[in-house]
């Protein structure tokens, strides 16, 4: 029952950590540019955000006011990149950085508790009869809709086509004309302000805003990557792509909570996320290998010592 | 239309690697002509093509396409005018994208990139005819991704794709170089195809001394980066493989010893 209960939970958790998953996504597989902004911008969504509120800016005003927050974190990468030509892990680093000083300015302090205020999700109970877990769920389903179907439309308009191009073979974007340094930063707002969102999101489900609540938060991102691609492959179309993104980091919250129940401590939990995406980046290509030794058996007839 | 005027570029300057791989070139082409450019590795051709369409910066001189100086423009900002196809199939086209997609992508070369589709219904129509033309069977393929296609394929697409706005200027480096003899051959009959039918100007860089002499109006030779030879119409068409070798010898003093660009 209680298992049942957490991976409710954990359920509820995917798909709001899911946001996050789609920003990394954008850079580390469209753009081909890893990004460390991440872990920096999304407690500045938390921090923004808790700020907000605490003033008695509305719920979901205050989600767009973290997004715009990250979109600024993502322009700053990308200008450091582009701009200032600093190697794009560099550059990412270098946010993440200075953003942690930002954050806690924001903030004031390094924790905000949002335990009085009315967030999206205590709002929404208190109207209902559900359960938080539900609640959770339910409204992070919705903006999941939103959120999957806007990044489908974008990415298939003329500008979010030369992005993807831009990731795939930056020459020939140029030499069709298109500055690649715009679509390199408009790539990284676009992601950063998915992560910020999901700091904000995080912040009101947690009901606090922490200045280190983004510390890994790259790793996580890429875990849900890889696992979506390793369970639901990399074939099919771009929504696909998206949707098994996020129910990679719903199978990531599921196995920390198995993980956990089986009696992993906290503290191990970054070292087998760290695991998870160093093994899942490997299974593709010793899948590749066996196919070709396979296929190196089946025509040429003849069986060989399996060396690798 | 073209108009290069005391362009020079060296690489590593101030240093052992030092390099001069243009010095003080002048170069001018009328409408419509299709230039091949030939000479020994190392003699500037593809750096010419690179600073016409901007990869680098030039040390001095001025370059004007159409009547705008473009010296200092950036090689994005040039290619709406400019069309260009490399050596290498991989750099022309996006292998993760459908073939449609990169077709669409330079349908826009030169219009701001908006929030409209990226290929509307209308445009797909009209790229199967545009396939069809290359006789390569793409037709039915158009939503396959390019990284499926052979070498020779991404070359015809690229070269589609570099022609499909009607360029001011095209630039080819070697586009037929990493291809086999058929292929290339193939590619090369496709590119005079469109050149001339568009009548679009062209600078042609190549390997092969006869392609050089029998596609073109107009053929120049460089050698340490300067053009030694420039000759067009019919005193052109009437070269012999023979003729070039021997200017190349008067100009450089020795004896021409690439045999990559005898036999192409
Ligand atoms: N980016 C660069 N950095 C340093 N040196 C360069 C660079 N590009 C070209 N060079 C040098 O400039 C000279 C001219 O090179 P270029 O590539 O233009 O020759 P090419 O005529 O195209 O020769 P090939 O037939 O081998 O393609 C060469 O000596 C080359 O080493
Ligand atoms: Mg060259």
């Amino acid at each position: 029952m209680s298992l049942l209960l957490s991976l409710q939970g954990a359920l509820g958790q995917g798909i709001l950590w899911g946001f996050m998953a789609l920003g990394v996504f954008v850079t580390f597989r469209l753009l081909d540019f890893a990004d460390l902004t991440v872990d920096g911008s999304f407690a500045t969504g938390g921090a923004v955000c808790a700020i907000a509120l605490t003033n008695g800016v509305d719920p979901i005003i205050s989600l767009l006011v973290a997004t715009l927050a990250g979109f600024i974190a993502g322009l700053v990468t990308g200008l450091l990149h582009t701009k200032c030509k600093i190697p794009a892990i560099l550059a990412g680093i270098l946010t993440q950085i200075g953003l942690y000083s930002i954050n806690l300015r924001i903030m004031g302090r390094s924790n905000i508790p949002l335990l009085r205020i009315e967030t999206l999700f205590k709002g929404l109970a208190n109207q209902t009869n559900l359960s938080l877990n539900m609640v959770v769920i339910i409204i992070g389903v919705i903006f999941a809709v939103i959120v999957i179907a806007l990044l489908y439309w974008f990415f298939g308009t003329e500008l979010g086509s030369a992005i993807r191009a831009t990731g795939n073979n930056e020459q020939m974007v140029r030499s069709l004309g298109v500055n690649t340094n715009f679509t390199k930063v408009l790539a990284l707002m676009i992601s950063n302000g998915l992560v910020a969102f999901s700091g904000a999101i995080i912040a009101q489900q947690q009901g606090s805003a922490d200045v280190r609540m983004g510390t890994g938060a790259i790793v996580i991102g890429l875990a849900s990557i890889v696992i979506g691609e390793v369970i639901f492959g990399k074939k099919g179309g771009f929504a696909v792509k998206l949707l098994a993104i996020m129910l990679g980091s719903i199978v990531y919250r599921f196995v920390i909570v198995i993980v956990l129940q089986l009696g992993l401590n906290t503290d191990d939990l970054k070292l087998l996320t760290a695991i998870i995406v160093a093994v899942a980046l490997t299974i593709p290509v010793i899948m590749n290998k066996r196919k070709q030794l396979s296929m190196y058996k089946k025509l040429t007839g003849k069986e060989i010592e399996d060396h690798a | 239309m073209l108009k290069i005027s005391n362009v020079s570029k060296t690489f590593n300057l101030g240093t052992v690697n030092e390099k001069k791989a243009l010095q003080n070139i002048s170069l001018q082409l009328d409408e419509g002509d299709f230039v091949t450019i030939i000479g020994g590795n190392g003699a500037g051709k593809s750096t010419l093509l690179n600073m016409i369409a901007g990869a680098y910066p030039i040390d001095c001189g001025i370059i004007t396409l159409d009547g705008h100086d473009i010296s200092l423009k950036a090689e994005y900002d040039r290619a709406k005018l400019i069309g260009r196809v490399f050596q290498d199939p991989m750099l022309g086209t996006a292998a993760e994208m459908q073939i449609m997609e990169n077709l669409a992508m330079a349908k826009r070369r030169g219009k701001r990139r908006t929030l409209k589709w990226g290929v509307t219904k209308e445009e797909k129509e009209d790229y199967v005819n545009v396939v069809k033309d290359l006789g390569l069977g793409l037709e039915d393929r158009l939503t396959s991704k390019v990284g499926l296609l052979s070498g020779g394929q991404r070359q015809a697409l690229t070269l589609l794709m570099a022609t499909l706005k009607h360029p001011q200027l095209l630039l080819l480096d070697e586009h037929t170089a990493a291809l086999d003899p058929a292929t290339s051959s193939k590619v090369l009959q496709l590119t005079d195809k469109i050149v001339t039918e568009q009548g679009l100007t062209a600078l042609m860089v190549t390997h092969n001394m006869r392609d050089a002499i029998d596609v073109g109006n107009r053929l120049i030779m460089m050698y340490e980066g300067r053009i030694i030879y420039d000759v067009k119409g019919e005193e052109k068409k009437a070269l012999q493989v023979s003729d070039l070798l021997k200017k190349f010898e008067e100009a450089s003093g020795h004896e021409f010893v690439n045999d990559r660009m005898l036999l192409g």
